[in-house]
């Protein structure tokens, strides 16, 4: 009864036939885009309903939803400072997408958008885009200074390049991050629950052993859920890095 | 045959990379007990600086079974 571990993350279409076509590659309602709708119908279901009857001593639901929003905001604010907050909407868009997406993962049957390197490599591609895109609207060609430090020019020789291929590994470092740590622990759950099926098909006093490999998988899920939260921080907070970077150079805030 | 073969040594010698994403990990959360201890008022506001730490270093044991995946399965 050996099963493949990363059958999970298999990408497959659910209906048929190609929904269209882009250039002759046709494109397919699959699994991945089934989840991304429920996670973003969910986030927004979430949103609207906490936030519908704004009371002054908030429900449940409404605290969370200001809680998410003051995280946010707080990130923000003590990474970018003041100004950064144009950019509110963004990061908590991106915040509350990848949150969503590893914590729905976390159920069982459900697929993890964010395990595929394709959805998490768009994601750091626009984060990179719009660090760029501000960056040269807000200072022009003086955004270019981004790869010089501050050092005598024998230096410069060396730093430059080091500062423009660590430009470059961003979008890279950033989505790998994410794809691997969801692509990593869920193959690791699926791996123990081989080893209680293996050890409690075995029969005997193996079978009673199978609780072992059970109670870690208890511990490891718990440890899972504190990943999927803390990728999405990592995410979100890398994010406001960059764009402190773009937003103010080599000055602090 | 000898392909297969030197593919899975190569995945695990791609392992590797867990070791120094162990020594990380310890040294964010060693590094953050020991200043913890010597000022404890300070700590409580450290400790998302000690969680963003401990991601990234975790990441980058992970970058190592990304390549080994890629050995295998490409």
């Amino acid at each position: 009864m050996a099963m493949n571990p990363m059958e999970q993350f298999e990408v497959r279409p659910l209906i048929d036939h190609p929904l269209f076509s882009i250039g002759g590659h046709p494109i397919y309602f699959t699994n991945q885009a089934l989840f991304m709708c429920v996670v973003v119908a969910a986030i927004s279901l979430f949103l609207t309903l906490a936030m519908s009857r704004g009371r002054l001593v908030p429900s449940r639901g409404q605290s969370l939803a200001e809680a998410s929003y003051d995280f946010v905001a707080n990130m923000i604010n003590s990474t970018m400072g003041h100004d950064g907050l144009a950019f509110f909407p963004f990061i908590f868009t991106i915040f509350m997408f990848v949150l969503f997406c590893n914590f729905f993962g976390l159920i069982p049957y459900t697929f993890t958008v964010t395990s595929q390197i394709a959805v998490t490599f768009a994601l750091a591609s626009v984060v990179i885009l719009t660090m760029v895109i501000t960056g040269f609207m807000k200072h022009g060609l003086r955004f270019l200074t981004l790869f010089v430090p501050k050092a005598p020019w024998y230096l410069l020789v060396l730093l430059v390049p080091i500062e423009v291929i660590s430009f470059l590994t961003r979008p890279v470092s950033l989505s790998v991050r994410l794809f691997a740590n969801m692509l990593a622990g869920h193959t690791l759950l699926a791996v123990f629950a081989g080893f209680v099926i293996l050890l409690g098909a075995a029969g005997g006093i193996l079978s009673v052993l199978s609780i072992a490999p059970l109670l870690l998988i208890v511990a490891i899920f718990a440890l899972e859920m504190l990943v999927a939260f803390l990728q999405a921080y990592v995410f979100a907070i890398l994010t406001c890095i960059y764009l402190n970077e773009a937003l103010h150079l080599h000055d602090q805030h | 045959m000898e392909l297969a073969a030197a593919k899975m040594i190569g995945a695990g010698l791609a392992c590797f990379a867990l070791a120094g994403a162990g020594i990380g990990i310890g040294l964010v959360f060693g590094s953050f007990l020991q200043g913890a201890l010597r000022n404890p008022g300070a700590a409580a506001g450290q400790t998302a600086n000690m969680f963003l730490g401990f991601a990234l270093c975790e990441a980058t044991g992970l970058f190592g079974l990304v390549v080994a995946f890629m050995i295998l399965f490409m």
